[in-house]
């Protein structure tokens, strides 16, 4: 467990010298979460019966801007997409720890750290906006438990995502086709481009099916009330079912894909 | 403590011609050729030993040092290494080696030498107290005091290669690999690590097994290599025997007063003339240095005499030819 954290707070340390991307991302973040508020400001002006209301995709638009690096799959680790192609790796399977889990700290702490640096200045901002581009406050202090709950847990589960594409480099030996896929498709089944329940009927049907909305549709969701309490704890259940199931694929995919692996040259 | 018994490892290559049309029919069928990077490889080492694992580019030593840290799986053979089989063991046993790769890295390359130190000691849990004398002893023997708090990125390779070094001992590792360690380092930090391996082999009794293409490393360090040559052992033995079968020859420089003659000497090759200045070469098998000298002065009016041993890198051409790898 201590590897973990010692993972985390190195990670941290990386984090902490790049000031300047970290206050980059949030501009952008801001910037951008502005405009898309307009643009669906537009749209629900002449909406009749919107499926979600204003105040609700607001509130999404703000989390999904501060938590970007909790749910986007394109949030990557090159370093580790090196380790691979470069052959550093050889370095890796020297230390006394199972891979998947060494990996799995580190891709998680990257994006904690990542986040600990944009999430609360985009937060703070977005809450002392005016109407209507604010952020409003959570309703109670449960309904914040249980997003901040199914925050974490739908963290855990992009992240279970995100180890396929890393251990689809061990085959490929480039990063750049699956991450293409990945994030093409899971960002827009997540919710990324357009919340869910503002997808056709159809669409809707296959994101249900799939993991991705349980990574970010269905925590932001939870914290504006557009999910009732109830289907929230089934939700929290599906997600930490969906984790499990991944994680287990993923291990047994990486340790496949070691058996194989040839470190060549030097 | 390690031992190798019979170990085999093939790559399966893909390969084509050159050329558009041969790219355009290997997207449809490829060859494939296996490539045996080594064959039937066994030896023993015991504890404490400093062994140099030689063998021209290619030769399989990389392959074989990883076979040995568990980072690869053989295709035949059986290696055990302290109790354990590496690849089959792989968590437990590498608790119990350290490894450099002098082409890699395993320094976080942002960060300052010490923090990447600290996860290494939370990886291996390695003791506070155990950790602190380690990394105390380490600094001093590698002088790292000054460049353990700067990042990584600013570090020159000799300084890398240096913490990199002590990065792989911080967990007292019996077993050392190093996997060209001196790679691309000038001469004083080349004397530096040697003087390291040296003391660690020394004081903490650590088994050494080195691949280099420096041949002076080899001298230095090694009392007992391992030749290998397109995948196959071909010596195993003391650096002295290997000396004695090769490095029979010597080569003498001798300046003289101007003579317009060239010097021939029965039994001693002349490798270069002029009328200041000749080298010859001679098999000290066949005929004494000192007898070669005589007959020189005899010829000649000498200045300066420079007799050289064979330099163990012309020894290991000679062997390479001999043995056609």
């Amino acid at each position: 467990m201590r590897v973990y954290g010692s993972i985390l707070k190195l990670r941290l340390l990386v984090g902490f010298q790049y000031r300047t991307a970290a206050i980059a991302g949030v501009a952008t973040q801001l910037f951008w979460g502005f405009i898309t508020i307009m643009v669906f400001e537009a749209f629900y002006k002449y909406a009749q019966t919107p499926p979600i209301s204003l105040k609700e995709l607001i509130d999404y638009i703000w989390l999904k801007q501060a938590f970007l690096v909790f749910i986007t799959l394109w949030f990557r680790d090159n370093e580790l997409f090196d380790l691979i192609t470069s052959g550093n790796i050889a370095y890796e399977l020297c230390r006394p720890c199972e891979l998947y889990g060494f990996w799995y700290a580190k891709l998680l702490a990257q994006r904690l750290s990542s986040a600990f640096l944009r999430c609360f200045p985009i937060l703070f901002v977005a809450l002392l906006l005016t109407k209507p581009y604010n952020m409003t406050p959570p309703q109670s202090f449960s309904a914040f438990l249980l997003f901040l709950t199914a925050l974490i847990l739908g963290l855990l589960l992009l992240v279970s995502i995100s180890m396929f594409l890393y251990i689809s480099v061990f085959l490929t030996m480039s990063p750049v086709g699956s991450l293409l896929i990945f994030s093409v498709i899971g960002e827009f089944f997540a919710g990324l481009i357009i919340p869910v329940p503002l997808m056709p009927e159809p669409l809707q049907k296959i994101a249900d099916l799939l993991p991705f909305r349980w990574t970010a549709d269905f925590p932001f969701r939870v914290y504006s009330g557009h999910i009732p309490v109830q289907e929230a704890i089934m939700g929290i259940v599906i997600q930490t079912v969906y984790t499990i199931i991944l994680i287990w694929l993923g291990r047994a995919a990486l340790n496949h894909v070691l058996r194989r692996v040839a470190v060549q040259g030097g | 403590m390690i031992h190798l018994d019979g170990i085999g490892k093939s790559y399966k290559i893909a390969k084509r011609q050159t050329g558009l049309r041969q790219a355009a029919k290997a997207l449809f069928y490829r060859e494939h050729t296996i490539v045996h990077a080594i064959k039937d490889i066994s030896f023993s080492i015991n504890q404490g030993e400093i062994v140099g694992y030689i063998g021209p580019n290619g030769a399989g030593k990389s392959t074989t040092i990883k076979i040995m840290s568990g980072i690869l799986m053989p295709d035949t053979g059986i290696c055990t290494i302290m109790g354990y089989t590496p690849w089959k063991d792989r968590t437990q046993y590498v608790q119990n080696i350290g490894v450099v790769f002098g082409q890699r890295s395993q320094l976080w390359w942002d960060v300052p030498v010490a923090d990447s130190y600290q996860l290494l000691k939370d990886i291996y849990k390695i003791p506070q107290q155990d950790y602190k004398n380690t990394l105390n002893l380490l600094i001093e023997t590698l002088e790292l005091q000054t460049i353990i708090h700067t990042p990584v990125r600013q570090l020159s390779l000799g300084q890398r290669m240096r913490c990199e070094m002590a990065a792989s001992l911080l967990h007292n590792p019996k077993i050392l690999f190093l996997d060209e360690p001196t790679i691309g380092l000038d001469a004083v930090s080349k004397m530096a690590v040697r003087q390291f391996i040296r003391t660690i082999n020394k004081e903490k009794g650590v088994t050494v097994i080195l691949t280099t293409h420096d041949m002076n490393d080899i001298e230095a360090l090694a009392e007992r290599v391992i030749l290998i040559g397109k995948g196959s052992l071909l010596y195993d033995g003391r650096l002295e025997e290997l000396r004695k079968r090769f490095g029979s020859h010597k080569t003498i420089t001798v300046e003289y007063k101007n003579n317009p003659n060239p010097v021939h000497i029965p039994g001693a090759a002349t490798l270069s003339w002029s009328p200041q200045r000749a080298i010859l070469s001679v098999d000290t098998n066949t005929m004494k240095t000192s007898d070669l000298i005589t007959e020189l002065s005899s010829q000649v009016e000498l200045e300066d005499v420079t007799i050289e041993s064979q330099p163990i890198e012309d020894m290991l051409v000679q062997l390479y030819k001999e043995y056609r790898v």
